[in-house]
């Protein structure tokens, strides 16, 4: 934990944009550089960042790693789960076609779906590798 | 073209200090740096999604990751002699020659008549402002055309990080073990 006053103030200041600026590339990889990935990599840079500031423990209070581990699952079964979708329409594994009306419109909505699944894994996966390095020591030494 | 080689020195300076550096704190530091320029060639090479991603995992993650493991170690290097082994010295050159000499086959960069320009990317230009109809071709690519691959990434990470969590016990069971490991107990004495 940092205790100096002006990375607190600077990260206080700092994560929130962090995020946001996470949830941008997420939502704007269909238009723009980004995608699920590197979005889920900014947010869990941000929950780290706050870790780092703040204390292990408080931010394991935040992000509970129980939750953490919650998510690394959820994201990878989403993404699974939109390609099981598009069999029982009809269709092939992960062929998003046929999940809407409009093949196009089939197309955004599946990769919106799996671009979220690989953003939630990745952060959550981010996250809960520093929290178990960073307290591996204590862990250990706690016995 | 001039910026190319710039990029390129600076990423060949930065390398060898972080190997001659005995300070891992600057070594880790160097090493972002290095990522970070990387990602800069790649934006020259107008590969923005690459250098997305390098910035984001080699200059953010990978650095903070690596601090983390300095908190659990030592900040420096010890410091060891080895003799000059001019055979090693051999191999390495050798094998540079070798890997320069495979670069003079590749096509030049930005050759439109390259193979890899004929192949599939032809047809993903052309199909997938009908077919998927969003402006980033590389998100359709990933996400839709090679959807599969993308899983197959997803389930990559979700695999390293059930490693990560079984040997650094983040489960309740293993946390407990590692414990009774150290006091030289067995498990359930406590019971």
């Amino acid at each position: 934990m940092i205790r100096h006053v002006i990375p607190r103030a600077v990260g206080k200041l700092l994560i929130p944009l962090i995020m946001l600026f996470a949830l941008y590339v997420q939502f704007h990889g269909d238009y723009g550089p980004g995608g699920g990935f590197q979005a889920g990599v900014i947010f869990g840079a941000g929950i780290i960042l706050y870790a780092l500031l703040f204390g292990l423990d408080r931010a394991r209070r935040v992000f509970r790693p129980r939750v953490l581990q919650i998510f690394i699952s959820l994201g990878v079964l989403l993404y699974g789960s939109v390609g099981i979708a598009a069999m029982l329409k009809g269709g092939d594994f992960l062929n998003y076609s046929v999940l809407a009306h409009d093949p196009v419109h089939g197309q955004h909505l599946g990769i919106l779906l799996v671009e979220l699944g690989v953003g939630i894994t990745v952060a959550a996966v981010m996250a809960t590798i520093f929290f178990l390095f960073a307290g591996w020591r204590r862990e250990a030494s706690d016995g | 073209m001039v910026v190319h080689i710039v990029l390129f020195i600076f990423l060949a300076a930065v390398a060898v200090a972080v190997v001659r550096l005995r300070d891992l704190f600057a070594a880790v530091m160097l090493a972002g740096i290095f990522s970070l320029l990387s990602a800069t060639l790649f934006t020259v090479m107008d590969a923005v999604d690459v250098a997305f991603t390098e910035a984001a995992v080699g200059a953010g993650i990978s650095t903070i990751l690596m601090l983390g493991t300095l908190a659990l170690t030592v900040r420096r290097e010890k410091p060891e002699y080895n003799r000059p082994r001019p055979l090693a010295l051999l191999a390495v050159l050798f094998t540079g020659a070798v890997l320069v000499y495979g670069t003079l086959d590749m096509p030049r960069y930005g050759d439109p008549e390259a193979p890899i320009h004929h192949y599939m990317a032809p047809r993903f230009i052309e199909d997938s402002p009908v077919e998927i109809g969003i402006p980033n071709e590389v998100t359709s690519v990933l996400a839709s055309y090679r959807g599969y691959d993308t899983w197959g990434e997803t389930t990559v990470i979700f695999t390293a990080a059930i490693g990560v969590i079984l040997l650094l016990g983040g489960s309740p069971g293993v946390r407990r073990r590692l414990r009774h490991a150290s006091d030289g107990t067995l498990p359930g004495d406590d019971a």
